[in-house]
């Protein structure tokens, strides 16, 4: 190899006049633990709905949340975002689609709103599979109680599926994580963006994409000890998911 | 008496070349006659410098001059035979493709500036570029000053978003600067009116637009953000051996006039596959530089 590697680049000021080539890295790290946080707020709110819906008697209900899991699902979320972007607002009314098209941020916020809807039709799915898991006893117990069905959803059976789906639900949101790298094609710089700028500027590839999967790694590292810590703060003993 | 000056000519040429062919042969070089094939890198959609037609076959104004730089390389190593093969890269990957000794010269629209020759070499310019912005006639904009808070887009990563922030700063248009991915993307971005100007290497402007589907709606600006920065070959560093055979010939091939005639192909006529036609003729700097030519990261040593 001929490639004169140069590990100081990160401590040269970068050409865009905002500090080092660190800072620009950074700044792409803030964007993507932003865009994340927010795709996943979007996921666990929507994927609730969608998962419990899926589990529901109603056949609306379940049909609803079968057509809202396929659709995030199927389709790879590169199409997807590129869709929200740039053809949904062609569709829409010209003035709306204007709109749309000049919200300040608007990369930013498709893409949140983006990865969160498409990460949602996965978490419907991992919260469906914990509710089905439960013995059917659970259920009709609530009744018995008295409880209505949100009742028994809220106070019964919620609170022992999400339990049992906490390890699936973290690669999930690591998976959010990952996919904001994603968010480049719509003009998101976050830190794969970035990373991607540093190597154009600068030709220093390996240094700048070895600092990336640092990153990230890291990133992932404080996102696993968390989980694991929550895990054992809610696990009650003698379930399937305490000890 | 002329005769004899003739001989020694003769004389002192062949003393030259055997000195040369008796240099041992290091680097890309050897590396070629070893094996008996040089590797081109090309782009996918830089037009026209380096792109695919409609037979998947990489052609453009750079593959032309690689090709004749091919040509040197052949008979600078009196090869009956020289494979060539074709890689394609992207400006992600040239770098590291380049580096690892699996293309030997990158054929494309690559700026030569002195922080990537840190990391590479470049032969002699083959082009040069003014950084402008391009918007649709309706918008009515006539200035730089006329971005004044208006969205503007580049690409990231370019050196043209960095001269569009300096401006930014400069001239206190409080412009909301927003990067794209890549130059399609971007000038997808002023399709759709999500911005009103994408600034960028004038001729990658001329060719998004003559792409475009309706190319008269289209203006290049004439305020330009930069001096015109020069595009070169680009080759391994640290490889003197290969590097004068490439420079002398890009030299001999700019100042034969035959660079010019090679130009003219790819900027004046029709190109393939759907004979757009540029109509790009040569700068005044180009012209001068194809009679000096040079291979300085320097825009100011192109006048």
């Amino acid at each position: 190899m001929n490639y004169h590697w140069n590990w100081g680049i990160f401590f040269e000021p970068n050409p865009m006049g905002t500090g080092t080539y660190l800072d620009m890295l950074l700044s792409g790290l803030v964007l993507t633990l932003k865009t994340a946080v927010l795709a996943w707020i979007i996921a666990l709110i929507f994927g609730s709905i969608v998962g419990v819906m899926r589990t529901l008697p109603s056949k609306a209900a379940g049909w609803f949340g079968f057509c809202w899991v396929e659709f995030f699902r199927n389709m790879p979320l590169l199409v997807q975002l590129f869709l929200w972007f740039f053809v949904l607002p062609e569709l829409l009314p010209k003035a709306a689609g204007l709109w749309l098209k000049q919200l300040p941020n608007a990369p930013f916020w498709t893409a949140a709103i983006g990865i969160g809807f498409f990460m949602s039709a996965r978490v419907a799915v991992q919260l469906q599979a914990g509710i089905s898991s439960l013995p059917r006893g659970q259920k009709m117990a609530a009744t018995a109680l008295g409880l209505t069905t949100v009742q028994g959803y809220r106070y019964v059976l919620l609170p022992m599926a999400f339990r049992i789906i906490l390890p699936p639900l973290t690669s999930e949101f690591l998976n959010t994580i990952k996919n904001t790298a994603v968010a480049i094609t719509i003009g998101l710089i976050e830190l794969t963006g970035q990373a991607r700028s540093m190597q154009e500027f600068s030709f220093q590839v390996f240094e700048a994409f070895t600092a990336a999967t640092i990153l990230y790694l890291l990133v992932n590292a404080v996102v696993v000890t968390a989980m694991r810590y929550l895990e054992r703060y809610v696990a009650i003993p003698g379930y399937i998911t305490g000890k | 008496m002329k005769h004899f000056r003739h001989i020694g000519l003769a004389l002192a040429a062949t003393f030259v070349v055997s000195q040369a062919g008796a240099e041992e042969l290091t680097g890309t070089l050897k590396n070629i006659k070893d094996t008996g094939a040089i590797t081109l890198g090309f782009r996918d959609s830089s037009i026209p410098f380096s792109y695919l037609d409609d037979n998947q076959k990489p052609v453009g104004f750079a593959m032309d001059i690689c090709y004749k730089i091919v040509d040197a390389v052949k008979k600078e190593l009196k090869l009956d035979k020289l494979e060539v093969k074709l890689n394609p890269v992207t400006s992600a990957t040239r770098i590291p493709l380049m580096a690892n000794g699996t293309i030997d010269l990158e054929c494309g629209s690559t700026t030569n500036n002195a922080d990537r020759q840190k990391q590479v070499a470049f032969t002699n310019t083959h082009y040069l570029t003014a950084s402008r912005y391009v918007f649709k006639k309706s918008s009515g904009l006539k200035s730089i000053d006329d971005l004044k808070g208006k969205t503007v887009v580049s690409t990231a990563g370019t050196t043209n978003i960095k001269q569009l922030t300096e401006a930014n700063v400069a001239k206190s248009l409080g412009a909301n600067i927003i990067p794209a991915k890549d130059h399609a993307e971007a000038f997808l971005m002023v399709e759709t009116d999500r911005a009103v100007a994408f600034v960028m290497d004038d001729v990658l402007l001329a060719s998004l637009v003559a792409g475009s589907k309706t190319p008269d709606d289209y203006v290049i600006s004439k305020d330009a953000f930069s001096k015109p920065e020069p595009y070169g070959i680009m080759l391994r560093k640290d490889d003197a051996q290969f590097k004068k055979v490439v420079d002398a010939a890009t030299a001999a091939l700019y100042t034969s006039g035959e660079g010019q005639k090679i130009y003219d192909k790819w900027f004046t006529a029709k190109i393939p596959p759907k004979g757009l036609n540029l109509n790009t003729p040569i700068s005044a700097e180009l012209k001068n530089e194809f009679a000096k030519p040079s291979d300085s990261p320097n825009p100011d040593d192109y006048k």
